[in-house]
């Protein structure tokens, strides 16, 4: 398997009145083709906005500050803006949050669709295909998220919300992308439908064989879905190992109260949460933020390092971490 | 009468349309009860659509039942008079789903907790209205000088989705219904959530109805479950019980679809034949 993805230390800060907002603070990974990987955190831990810099769609007052994109050797961070809109959805592609709010509702799926196919790629100008190839390429699409072709001529408010997430699915591997990112593709589904979606998306994904970018906070779905698991906290990466290692043997003490807090079937009446609150991204202490929040004080602003414990799985952490 | 809450046989159906009237049953002939002596967290289950909410509703008496009656100790909470159904009021407190669409934008924190003390008359002294907000603050684990004198925008999801559950606490109610409290939450903080929500039944013997369609959570907190499916009660029991040995096959899928976070228990594959016979069967006295 080649790196079909890789991402050298990436920085994004967004600069307010009150100074650098460090949403994304120099995070490094790599994906493989045909790699299912899963960014966890919480709220403001950065792992939306690491997502959107991968589609350089950060918006102002938000910069990428520093750092490499390389999507199959090519640097999406050196390209001009057509370039960029050419390589979205054709080299890199996104399955964005409430797909209840992200169609159009006063277009038909169908055209949507093709609206896709048409803006990002070579399908335009002079190589533009004619209706019937259009209507064949899209009824491929529908058929292949499980959607009856006439759903093309439909519009979104008549579709239930797992059909409109399988249009955003097929949406996003209209163009065979090399790398899916896909932003909680079913936080507002209930279970049952969940459970559909994310085959569908399993399914489309392994046909093209991209690598997969799975965000969300639910430890849950990241144990059935990918094969890595990278932690983020405070906008670092704080640890990244296969999904069994990070079940099994976590080691930074956030992925290890992320686990414990899950419900088992076997805890009734027993919980546990993790205390304090998400630290303050303005003014971010250059230390270890996590020791301050769990106020083991005795090691606030200790430097943090990466520690390799086995060949695939690396944490960040201070002589603190390292010791709960 | 030793039931708080006495559900019985409440069908709601709702119509649409003036001459072509179509009619939808969200809830058909249920029951349930709620023991005054015996505090409990029930579970009412179900996917978006499955009438779970509009139970919730008319429990809270928010919506009246097309048949049936609901009676809260004893009296037909559809016709209460003003002064028992302040207390009615007063003692079913809920707490919705969205931490995001419950507070005035314009006002502070204060005002979401001081207002039920004063509309109830609770109580029109200054330190206790203040005591009483922090022993409520206290309990859903958030420090009052961090919180009071803030605006909604201040605060995060879990932090608001808590100060609702301290404002359905303040007024001391005897039962409170909570529609997903914490679907809307991030994973790392429902567990505390949760836990406070188990507090009040173990500590001051609050009874406690949990709308969710999230089973793990479900079994983690209460103690049975009725499961809903297209308004019917399809199965309903121990907790314990059922989501181990469920026997209705809209349970079992829901069970199947529980994305358990153990890399080693695969998620059998969806299969859409299941969903359809549940359908065939159903979908016969749905739309009457």
């Amino acid at each position: 398997m080649s790196k079909i993805l890789e991402v050298n230390d990436l920085k994004v800060y967004f600069h307010t009145n009150l100074g650098p907002v460090k949403a994304v603070d120099g995070i490094s990974f790599s994906l493989e083709s045909g790699e299912r990987l899963g960014l966890v955190g919480e709220s403001g831990s950065g792992k939306t906005t690491t997502a959107l810099a991968l589609m350089r769609l950060i918006k102002k007052p938000g910069i990428i500050e520093n750092g490499k994109i390389l999507v199959d050797q090519k640097d999406l961070l050196a390209l001009n803006d057509t370039q960029m809109r050419e390589a979205r959805f054709s080299e890199i592609s996104m399955i964005p949050q409430g797909a209840m709010n992200s169609l159009n509702p006063v277009m038909k799926i169908g055209e949507q669709l093709k609206d896709t196919l048409v803006a990002h790629r070579k399908y335009s100008g002079d190589q533009s295909l004619s209706k019937q190839q259009y209507r064949s390429i899209i009824d491929n699409l529908l058929t292949s998220v499980g959607l009856e072709k006439n759903v093309a001529k439909m519009f979104p408010h008549e579709l239930s919300g797992g059909m409109k997430q399988r249009v955003t699915i097929a949406m996003g591997i209209s163009l065979e992308p090399k790398v899916i990112l896909a932003d909680e593709p079913t936080s507002a589904l209930d279970v049952v439908v969940q459970r559909h979606v994310m085959e569908t998306l399993q399914n489309a994904q392994e046909k093209i064989g991209a690598g997969l970018i799975l965000v969300g906070h639910d430890m849950g779905l990241m144990a059935q879905f990918v094969h890595r698991i990278g932690v983020m906290y405070a906008g670092k990466l704080v640890e990244i190992a296969p999904v069994k290692t990070i079940f099994k043997n976590p080691i930074h003490p956030y992925t290890k109260m992320l686990i414990r807090s899950l419900p088992k079937l076997d805890s009734h009446g027993r919980f546990f949460g993790i205390p304090g609150l998400p630290p303050a991204l303005l003014n971010l202490s250059p230390g270890c933020t996590f020791c301050e929040r769990v106020e083991d004080f005795s090691h606030v602003g200790e430097p943090v390092e990466w520690t390799m414990i086995s060949k695939d799985h690396e944490v960040l952490m201070c002589g603190g971490c390292e010791k709960r | 009468m030793n039931n708080i809450i006495d559900v019985k046989n409440v069908t709601k159906i709702f119509s649409k349309g003036i001459i072509n009237k179509s009619f939808t049953r969200a809830v058909n002939n249920i029951s349930l009860n709620i023991d005054s002596e015996k505090p409990m967290i029930r579970a009412i289950a179900g996917e978006s659509g499955s009438g779970k909410t509009t139970l919730a509703r008319m429990i809270l008496g928010l919506i009246s039942p097309t048949e049936g009656e609901l009676f809260f100790q004893g009296q037909n909470i559809n016709k209460l008079n003003n002064e028992d159904r302040l207390n009615f009021r007063k003692s079913v407190q809920p707490i919705f789903q969205d931490p995001f669409g419950v507070f005035n934008p314009f006002y502070k924190i204060d005002r979401v907790l001081n207002t039920p003390l004063i509309k109830f008359q609770v109580s029109n002294n200054k330190t206790e209205i203040k005591d009483r907000i922090e022993t409520a603050l206290n309990s859903v684990g958030l420090r009052p000088d961090e919180t009071l004198g803030r605006y909604p925008h201040e605060l995060s999801g879990g932090q608001r989705q808590r100060i609702m559950v301290a404002r359905a606490l303040i007024l001391e109610p005897k039962v409170i219904v909570a529609d997903e409290p914490v679907s809307m939450v991030d994973a790392s903080l429902r567990a505390t959530i949760l836990e406070s929500i188990y507090k009040f039944k173990e500590e001051q013997n609050i009874s406690v109805i949990y709308i969710t369609h999230d089973l793990t959570t479900a079994h983690q907190l209460c103690d049975d479950i009725m499961v809903l499916y297209a308004g019917n009660m399809v199965e309903a029991g121990p907790i314990d019980l059922i989501v181990r040995n469920p026997s209705h096959p809209y349970t079992k899928l829901l069970v199947n679809s529980i994305p358990f976070p153990d890399p080693d228990m695969n998620w059998k594959k969806y299969d859409p034949k299941d969903r359809l016979k549940l359908d065939v069967e159903s979908v016969g006295w749905r739309n009457k």
